[in-house]
């Protein structure tokens, strides 16, 4: 399985990451971790991608780490359709203190528009 | 988008208080007061179809660790006999001012006027406890909530993905 992990910091992203680098650890798939600009996470760019290697660093699996710019859910999509990704995955949403999930929009827009399988983690 | 609403809570009903709901059913509106196991029966028969956003959470510790949470805030709940038929309910954001809002009515009461009296009822009671600026989000089909918010001075702040955002200060 190839997969893409789109991230752009928010900590629903991050639990992500960390849940899909258990995942290649007893699989052994192919992973690329997608680096976008999401206009909901507050850290930027390189501070986001640095956290990224330290943690795939931690975990001890292989992992390639790119940066995408433009806006981020076409972004991912476009990436994952021409580089011939079986899957997205991307956090499944922040939850309010009530509890409420709240999905994101670059979730939204992945999950409408792309013919690439999407994984939510919860 | 928009600001938040603002909402005059001096017209609200005070809790306690009773009407008679659609069906000619009365119902008392009282603030929570320890009747944990009258609301854990509302919500172990509450409709998986009228969940939202992931609340309440199917029944289990999940639910019981949900409930007591939201247990910590202002809860007011409607009561048809001894049975809970409705809860409505404010959290706290850890570090903000505002006040999240939700609101859950049993099936058997749904349409008969229970939320629109428990919302006002608990919009009362939140103020009384200095409570001014609320939230809420709502999943963006869901019409029937958001005319239900729109009706008591809620106004949309934010579309974020799937849901809306909507918030109102509260005043006399």
């Amino acid at each position: 399985m190839k997969t893409v992990l789109g991230i752009g910091g928010t900590d629903d992203s991050i639990r992500a990451l960390e849940h899909t680098l258990d995942r290649v650890a007893e699989t052994g798939d192919e992973l690329t971790v997608a680096v976008i600009e999401n206009p909901d996470s507050t850290p930027a760019g390189d501070e986001v991608e640095e956290r990224v290697e330290g943690i795939i660093e931690e975990y001890g699996v292989d992992a390639d780490v790119v940066r995408l710019s433009g806006d981020p859910g076409s972004a991912l999509v476009e990436f994952a359709e021409s580089n011939g990704y079986d899957e997205i995955v991307l956090g499944g949403g922040e939850t309010s203190a009530m509890g409420k999930i709240q999905v994101g929009r670059v979730a939204e827009f992945v999950l409408l528009n792309s013919h690439t399988s999407v994984k939510l983690v919860r | 988008m928009n600001g938040e609403g603002i909402t005059d809570v001096s017209g609200f009903p005070e809790t306690p208080f009773e009407f008679d709901d659609g069906e000619g059913r009365a119902i008392e509106v009282r603030e929570y007061d320890g009747e944990r196991e009258a609301l854990l029966s509302m919500y172990e028969e509450f409709d998986p179809g009228d969940r939202a956003q992931g609340i309440p959470p199917v029944r289990g510790d999940a639910l019981e660790r949900w409930l007591d949470g939201i247990l910590e805030g202002v809860n007011t709940v409607a009561w048809d006999g001894n049975d809970a038929v409705g809860h409505a309910t404010l959290v706290g954001d850890e570090g903000m001012d505002a006040h999240e809002l939700a609101i859950f009515v049993a099936q058997s009461h749904q349409h008969a006027g229970v939320g629109s009296r428990l919302i006002r009822g608990v919009l009362s009671l939140a103020y009384d406890r200095g409570v001014r600026d609320v939230w809420l989000s709502v999943e963006r089909w869901n019409r029937a909530a958001v005319r239900l918010y729109n009706g008591v001075g809620f106004e949309k702040t934010r579309r974020e993905g799937f849901e809306i955002e909507m918030g109102t200060r509260l005043t006399v």
